[in-house]
């Protein structure tokens, strides 16, 4: 199985996400154009990378959500094959209807761009099975629209069901109940602001995002 | 036929940025803003002939995101 990392105009982390896909996962994936419609065969993983696509024009992800290449993501999805975006890639897969929601202004206005304590939230799920439960892990945030917003309906029933993967151990951007990722009901799509491909060798200033991808790749790549 | 498409958030909805809005103009001075919020304006020109659920499709597809926005269409 290979993985596919979708590029859009004005991604910027597409390449920091192939890079820890093929060092933790030991091939490289597919970079896959936005305005393709279709994506490789055999895929184990897709991932939306961060970044600020069609200059974050309308809304964050607003355009990426409906360019041609989304409607495969979509289809793909819903078969099964997991989805991981980060950060752009989180409010692309929001705004695509893929996970629910929506990620708005920070509520201080600024971007907040900062390592941040994240609590690992589920760690039963495809893409948190690296991390034990309860933990605190660090890695940086950048971002101007990171604020999660959904109903309180919405709130409860996605805390009932075990779809927060990750929260902010402190209040970064006004995110309701501090959500930082979550997986939609089927468990194969996580979205999520922080950036653990900013974070796997101690270069980086340490590695928690790393066994993010450990535990991912092992799975979906075999 | 011209359009204009009005988003604004949803009630109840933050607004950093109107927040800021209303702090600087009791910044400069202006007394009595109760408060500010801060919406789009998209205007469109379309064919005479396009209907009310093509346009509204359009603001539900695109223009706005419903889970925090409303909208409005004020034929110009």
């Amino acid at each position: 199985m290979k993985a596919a990392v979708i590029v859009f105009p004005g991604s910027n982390c597409d390449r920091d996400l192939a890079v820890a896909i093929r060092e933790i996962g030991g091939t490289a994936p597919t970079m896959v154009w936005h305005g393709d419609s279709d994506l490789p065969d055999d895929l184990g993983l897709i991932a939306v990378p961060g970044g600020f696509s069609y200059g974050d024009y309308l809304r964050s992800g607003a355009m990426a959500a409906r360019s041609p290449i989304m409607r495969a993501v979509s289809d793909a999805a819903a078969r099964g094959v997991p989805v991981l975006g980060v950060c752009n890639g989180f409010q692309v897969l929001t705004e695509a209807g893929l996970l629910p929601g929506a990620l708005m202004r920070n509520a201080g206005i600024d971007f907040v761009c900062r390592d941040v304590a994240l609590t690992v939230d589920n760690t039963q799920s495809l893409f948190t099975s690296g991390y034990d439960a309860g933990e605190t892990i660090t890695v940086p945030v950048a971002h101007h629209d990171g604020n999660y917003f959904a109903d309180d309906a919405t709130l409860d029933r996605l805390e009932g069901e075990g779809r927060v993967a990750f929260r902010y151990a402190e209040g970064v951007n006004g995110s309701a109940r501090n959500i930082a990722g979550l997986l939609n009901a089927d468990g194969n799509v996580l979205g999520m602001m922080p950036h653990p491909e900013r974070r796997i060798e101690a270069a980086h200033g340490g590695s928690d995002g790393r066994r993010l991808f450990e535990g991912l790749l092992a799975k979906v790549l075999a | 036929m011209k359009l204009r498409i009005i988003v604004t958030l949803k009630p109840g909805v933050l607004d950093p940025q109107g927040k800021a809005i209303h702090k600087a103009l009791d910044g400069l001075g202006f007394a009595g803003v109760e408060d500010v919020r801060q919406g789009k304006l998209i205007e469109l020109d379309v064919a005479d002939d396009t209907d009310d659920a093509t346009i509204d499709a359009m603001c539900r597809k695109l223009l706005a995101n419903t889970v925090i926005e409303n909208y409005r269409v004020e034929r110009a």
